[in-house]
C-alpha cells in the first residue's frame, strides 16, 4: 500500500466529549467522533438507511445512534448493530499529541 | 582498562541502572554523575507522603552519600550539564566542570508543563516535581490559606490531598468533565470526585484557566468564564514534557523524547538515554515500571550484553492518597469487538469494570476494592482464556461459584427514612415495618395499610421490591418493563430513586442504580437527562450530549440534514413588522420553503446548519424567541379570536392563550405538550384533541386534558370548571408539573393519565388545594432556570462547535 497522506483536521479538544463534529471533504461529509473515553473515530457522515447525518446522533460507548431513525452503528467498524443491516465507510484517522489527521482516498490515489 | 561512564541526571532510572551494572560488571567503569538537583537519588514517587506528612525525606532516600563513596562514584550535586561535545566526547556543567566520557547516559527526566497563561511566573505559582517543590509547598501551607491545584490527574490529586492534610483550603481545577480521565472511565471518575470532595477538597471540572491574577504575588486563578477562585498558592500539575533539550542541542535525534532503539541507544553509538526523557518504539513513559525495564536493558548493554531488548508492558495506575483505592490498567475503551463486565455496589461505593476481547482481559478499572487488580493484571499479561470463569470473573480470584447480581440491592441499601411514595409521603421503614407487623402479603394490602403507591402508582415497582425484600421468595412481584438494556429498573423506579437518593448527575445515577453499561445508550441517556433537569432545576447542569440533535441545536433536523426554524408567535398572533422580519430572513438566507404550521405559526425549512446562528440573530433582533418546535417541552398554544372579535366569544381566549404561553414557554416535559384555548364550545382552536385545552364558557373556563391527534386519536377528558383566568392558569400549570414529575420519558399526557387515572389527577389538582399550590410553586421555581431563550444564547456564541464543521479539507489545492 502506498504511504498515507495525512491531512490535519483539528484537535481532540475541538470535539465535545461523547460528541462529534463533521469535516467537509470532496468525498462528502465525514463525521469525527469522540467517545467518553477519548477514543476518536472517523466515519462517513451518511447513514446507509436514508442518509441521516450520523455526526448529529447520540454517542454512547463506541457507537452512535442515527438521528433520523435510530439505527445504531459501531464507530470502529462502521457496521450497523442489532437487527439492522448496512455499514458506513470508516476513514483512517490518527491522533498525535492531541492533533487529529485523516487520510482521504482521492488524495491517496492521486498521490499513488 | 576502566572506561569512563558519565551520567547526566541522578533520578530513579539511572539509579536502578547502576545497581544492575555494579552487579554485572562491577569494575568495568569509572562512573561520574551530574545532577541538577543538589542531592542524592531518592524515591520521587514518595514525595506525596512527604508532602502529606506521612513520611520524612530521609525515609525516601534510595542511595545515601555512603553508597556513592562505597562504589567509588563521583556525584556532582547541583551541577546542570549545559553542553555535550560529541566530537571531543566531553560534557560541561554550569559550574564549569568538564568531564570526558567513553560512554554517556542521558537521564534528564521530564519537566513539568506550565500552562501558557498570563501570571504563570508569579511568586506563589509552583509545579510538583522535586523535593524543592515540596518544601516550597510546605512553607506556603503554614499560612493555612487557600490553595488551587490546576490539574485533576494523579499528581494534582496527590498534591491536593497533601496540601489539605497540611491544613490548606484546597480547590482542584480540572479542565475535563471527570477526574483522571486518562486512567479512569467516567463512572470511576465520578466515585473518585465524590471521595475527594468528601475529604473537604473542592473540585471544579470543565474549569478552563485563563490567567493567574495577583499583584506580584498570587491572589487567585481566573477562569474562562471570568470568575476568580481565590488562592495564595497555585500548584500546576497538568502534565510533563520529556526533557530532551541538551540532547537536541547536541544534534542527537529527538522527537517527543530522545529517540532510542530497544537497546536504549541513541543515534550516537556511544550515548544511551533512559528514563522519562527517552522515547522508545514511539512511546514515552511516565511511570517507573517501564523505566526500570529500560534500566535493566541499558545496564546489560553497558556490561557488554548486546542482546537485551526493551519490551513494552502496560503499567497499572494507582493513586497514593490514603483511603482512596483505585486501579486502572490497559485498554478499557469500548469497542465493537470487546465485551465489558461491570459490577457496581452502590452501598459500598464499589465499581469494577473488565474489558474483554476474544475472551481475554485487555483492561480493567477498579474503584473502591482493588485487591484483585494484580490478578486481573496477571490474566491480562498471560492472555488467559477466561471463558470458563466468565460468569464469576468480576467477583475476583477468591470467588468460587456465586450468585448473580442482586437487582434489589439499590432498594435494600436505602435508609429507613428514604421516601418511597411521594404522593402520600410514605418512607421505607413505614412500609417494611407495616408488612412485618401486620403480616401483609399482597400489594393491595400494603396500599390499604400504608397508602404507599395508592395514589399515582408510580412507586409500585419500589413497593413491590420492598415486599420481596421483606417477605423473601414468597412474594412474586409483577414484572416491570426495564428502561432499556442498561438497567433492570423501570422508568418509575428510576425516577423515584433519583428523588429518594438525591442523585444529581448521570454518572451518579448510573453508579448508584447499578447500571450495567458504563456510558448508557441512546434510550436511557436522554431520559435520565430529562429526569435530572426536572427534579433538580437549579443544580443539574444539562448534558447536551445526552439530548437528541433537535434539542441540542434547537432546530428540527430534516430528511436531507438541513434544519427548520419556527419562532414563537404567542398564541398564534403576529403583526406586520414580525412578518416583514421573517420575509427579510427568508430572502437573505434564500430559505427554500416557508410553511404555516398546524400550531398557528410559521416554519422556515431547508436552512443549513451553519446558517442557524445568523438566522436566529436576525430573528432575535425582531423580537422573536425560539418556538421550541423541536422540544420535548411546551410547543404551541393555539387560540381563536374569542370575545375580542367573534360574535360567539365568551372570554378573551386569545389573551389567555398568550398568557399561558408566556408563562410556560421554555419548560421541558416528558414528551411534547401542545395546548389550545377556544373562546366558546364551537371550539375553533380544536382544544379538545390537545394535551391540555381550555373551552371558554359564560361561567368560566373548562379545563380539558389528555387528548391526542397523532398516531392515536382521542378526545380530551374534562378536568373541571374554574371561574377566573388566574385559576385556569394555576390549574394548568399544576397539572403540567404533575405530569413533568411523574411522566415517563416520551410518554404523552394521555398515556400518563391513563396509567395514573383521571380520578387521581382530579384529586391532586382540583380537590387538594395544597398539592395544587405545591405543584404550581415547583413549576414556577423551575421556570427561573428554564426561561432562557436558547437562540439568543447561541447567537452569543454558546455551543459554537455545533454549528460549524471542524474543517474543510482536500478541496482543489492548486498550489500543491
Ligand atoms: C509527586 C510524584 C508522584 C509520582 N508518583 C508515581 C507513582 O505513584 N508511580 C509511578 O510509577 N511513578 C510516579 N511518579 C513518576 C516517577 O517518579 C518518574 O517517572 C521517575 O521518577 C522518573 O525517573 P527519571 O530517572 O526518568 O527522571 P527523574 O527522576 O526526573 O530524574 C531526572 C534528574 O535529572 C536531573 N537533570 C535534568 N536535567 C539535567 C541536566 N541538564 N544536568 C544534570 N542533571 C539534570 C534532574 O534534576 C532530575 O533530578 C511520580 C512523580 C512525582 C513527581
Ligand atoms: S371558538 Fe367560539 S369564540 Fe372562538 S372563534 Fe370559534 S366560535 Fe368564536
Ligand atoms: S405527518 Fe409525517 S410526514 Fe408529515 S411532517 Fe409529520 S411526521 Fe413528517
Ligand atoms: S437515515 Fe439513519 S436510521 Fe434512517
Amino acid at each position: 500500500m502506498s504511504e498515507m497522506d495525512w491531512i490535519a483536521i483539528g484537535t481532540i479538544a475541538d470535539i465535545p466529549l461523547r460528541g462529534a463534529r463533521c469535516v467537509n471533504t470532496p468525498e462528502g461529509k465525514i463525521g469525527v467522533f469522540r467517545t467518553a473515553e477519548d477514543q476518536i473515530f472517523a466515519i462517513e457522515d451518511h447513514c446507509p438507511h436514508k442518509g441521516g447525518p450520523l455526526s448529529q446522533g447520540i454517542v454512547h460507548g463506541a457507537s452512535v445512534t442515527c438521528p433520523l431513525h435510530n439505527w445504531v452503528f459501531s464507530l470502529e467498524t462502521g457496521k450497523a448493530q442489532g437487527a439492522d443491516e448496512g455499514s458506513v465507510r470508516t476513514i483512517p484517522l490518527k491522533v498525535e499529541d492531541g492533533r487529529l489527521f485523516i487520510a482521504l482516498e482521492l488524495r491517496a490515489s492521486k498521490a499513488a | 582498562m576502566t572506561e569512563r561512564l558519565v551520567i547526566i541526571g541522578n533520578g530513579m532510572a539511572p539509579g536502578r541502572m547502576l545497581e544492575h551494572l555494579l552487579e554485572a560488571a562491577p569494575s568495568r567503569y569509572q562512573v561520574t554523575i551530574f545532577n541538577a538537583e543538589p542531592r542524592v537519588n531518592y524515591d520521587r514517587i514518595m514525595l506525596s507522603p512527604v508532602l502529606s506528612g506521612e513520611k520524612g525525606y530521609e525515609e525516601i532516600i534510595i542511595h545515601g552519600d555512603g553508597w556513592y563513596i562505597k562504589h567509588g562514584i563521583t556525584l556532582y550535586k547541583g551541577h546542570t550539564i549545559v553542553a555535550i561535545d560529541r566530537a571531543a566526547k566531553t560534557v560541561t556543567s554550569d559550574h564549569g566542570v568538564t568531564e570526558t566520557y567513553d560512554k554517556l547516559v542521558i537521564a534528564t527526566g521530564s519537566v513539568p508543563f506550565i500552562i501558557p497563561v498570563p501570571g504563570n511566573d508569579m511568586a506563589g505559582v509552583l509545579s510538583y516535581r522535586d523535593l524543592d517543590d515540596v518544601n516550597a509547598m510546605l512553607l506556603a501551607a503554614q499560612s493555612r490559606a487557600k490553595a488551587v491545584v490546576i490539574g485533576g490527574g494523579l499528581l494534582g490529586l496527590e498534591a491536593a490531598a497533601g496540601l489539605q492534610a497540611r491544613g490548606m483550603d484546597v480547590t482542584v481545577l480540572h479542565v475535563m468533565p471527570t477526574l483522571m480521565e486518562r486512567q479512569l472511565d467516567p463512572a470511576a471518575g465520578y466515585l473518585l470526585q465524590r471521595a475527594v470532595e468528601a475529604r473537604g477538597i473542592k473540585v471544579m471540572t470543565k474549569a478552563n484557566t485563563k490567567a493567574i491574577v495577583g499583584n506580584g504575588k498570587v491572589e487567585g486563578v481566573e477562569l474562562a468564564d471570568g470568575s476568580v477562585v481565590p488562592a495564595t498558592l497555585v500548584v500546576m500539575a497538568v502534565g510533563i514534557r520529556p526533557n530532551a533539550s541538551i540532547a537536541r542541542d547536541a544534534g542527537i535525534e529527538t522527537n517527543r523524547g530522545i529517540v532510542v532503539d530497544n537497546g536504549m541507544r541513541t543515534s550516537d553509538p556511544d550515548i544511551l538515554a533512559l528514563g522519562e526523557c527517552a522515547e522508545v518504539g514511539g512511546q514515552v513513559y511516565g511511570l517507573v515500571a517501564p523505566l526500570y525495564e529500560m534500566a535493566r536493558v541499558a545496564a546489560a548493554h553497558l556490561a557488554g550484553d548486546q542482546t537485551a531488548g526493551f519490551v513494552h508492558s502496560d503499567t497499572p495506575t494507582k493513586l497514593k492518597v490514603t483511603g482512596i483505592d483505585l486501579y486502572s490498567l490497559g485498554d478499557f475503551a469500548d469497542g465493537d469487538d470487546r465485551e465489558e463486565i461491570v459490577l457496581r455496589d452502590a452501598a459500598a461505593g464499589i465499581y469494577k469494570r473488565l474489558v474483554l476481547k476474544d475472551n481475554r482481559v485487555i483492561g480493567t478499572v477498579l474503584y473502591g476494592e482493588t485487591g484483585d487488580g494484580a490478578w486481573f493484571n496477571d490474566l491480562k499479561k498471560k492472555q488467559t482464556d477466561i471463558s470458563e470463569m466468565r460468569d464469576t470473573l468480576i467477583f475476583g480470584q477468591a470467588y468460587q461459584g456465586g450468585s448473580p447480581l442482586d437487582p434489589m440491592a439499590a432498594v435494600a441499601a436505602l435508609a429507613d427514612d428514604a421516601e418511597i411514595c411521594g404522593c402520600n409521603g410514605v418512607c421505607k421503614g413505614k412500609i417494611t415495618g407495616t408488612i412485618t407487623e401486620k403480616g401483609l402479603t399482597s400489594l393491595d394490602d400494603v396500599r390499604a395499610h400504608t397508602k404507599a403507591s395508592a395514589s399515582c402508582g408510580s412507586c409500585t415497582g419500589l413497593v413491590e421490591q420492598l415486599m420481596s425484600l421483606t417477605l423473601g421468595d414468597s412474594y412474586n412481584p409483577a414484572a416491570v418493563q426495564p428502561m432499556c438494556k442498561c438497567t433492570d429498573l423501570g422508568h418509575d423506579d428510576v425516577r423515584r430513586l433519583i428523588k429518594a437518593k438525591g442523585l444529581k448527575t448521570i454518572p451518579e445515577v448510573m453508579q448508584e442504580l447499578q447500571w450495567k453499561s458504563s456510558c448508557g445508550c441512546a434510550k436511557c441517556r436522554p431520559a435520565l437527562n430529562y429526569y435530572l433537569v426536572c427534579d433538580w432545576p437549579d443544580e443539574y447542569a444539562d448534558d447536551y450530549q445526552s439530548r437528541f440533535i433537535n434539542e441540542r441545536v434547537h432546530a428540527n433536523i430534516q430528511k436531507d440534514g438541513t434544519y427548520s426554524v419556527v419562532p414563537r408567535m404567542w398564541g398564534g398572533v403576529t403583526n406586520s413588522s414580525e412578518l416583514r422580519a421573517i420575509a427579510d430572513v427568508v430572502d437573505k438566507f434564500e430559505i427554500p420553503m416557508v410553511k404555516v404550521t398546524g400550531g398557528q405559526r410559521i416554519d422556515m425549512l431547508g436552512i443549513r446548519k451553519e446558517d442557524l446562528p445568523a438566522v436566529w440573530s436576525d430573528l432575535g433582533k425582531a423580537g422573536f424567541v425560539s418556538g421550541h418546535a423541536y422540544a420535548k417541552g411546551l410547543r404551541t398554544v393555539k387560540t381563536c379570536v374569542g370575545s375580542d372579535w367573534c360574535r360567539f366569544g365568551t372570554q378573551d381566549s386569545t389573551g389567555l392563550g398568550i398568557r399561558i404561553e408566556k408563562f410556560m414557554w421554555g419548560s421541558w416535559t416528558p414528551a411534547k405538550v401542545k395546548m389550545a384555548v377556544s373562546g366558546c364550545p364551537r371550539n375553533c382552536a380544536e382544544a379538545t384533541c390537545k394535551d391540555i385545552g381550555v373551552i371558554c364558557v359564560d361561567s368560566g373556563f373548562e379545563i380539558h386534558f389528555a387528548g391526542a391527534a397523532g398516531l392515536d386519536i382521542k378526545g380530551t377528558e374534562v378536568l373541571g370548571l374554574v371561574k377566573t383566568e388566574d385559576e385556569a392558569l394555576e390549574v394548568i400549570v399544576a397539572l403540567t408539573q404533575m405530569y413533568r414529575e411523574q411522566g415517563r420519558y416520551l410518554e404523552r399526557i394521555y398515556k400518563w393519565a391513563k396509567r395514573v387515572g383521571i380520578a387521581e389527577i382530579k384529586r391532586q389538582i382540583l380537590d387538594d388545594a395544597d398539592m395544587r399550590t405545591a405543584y404550581y410553586e415547583r413549576f414556577v421555581f423551575s421556570q427561573k432556570f428554564a426561561q432562557v431563550d436558547p437562540w439568543s444564547e447561541r447567537v452569543s456564541g454558546m455551543d459554537k462547535h455545533e454549528f460549524h464543521p471542524m474543517a474543510s479539507v482536500g478541496f482543489a489545492e492548486a498550489a500543491e
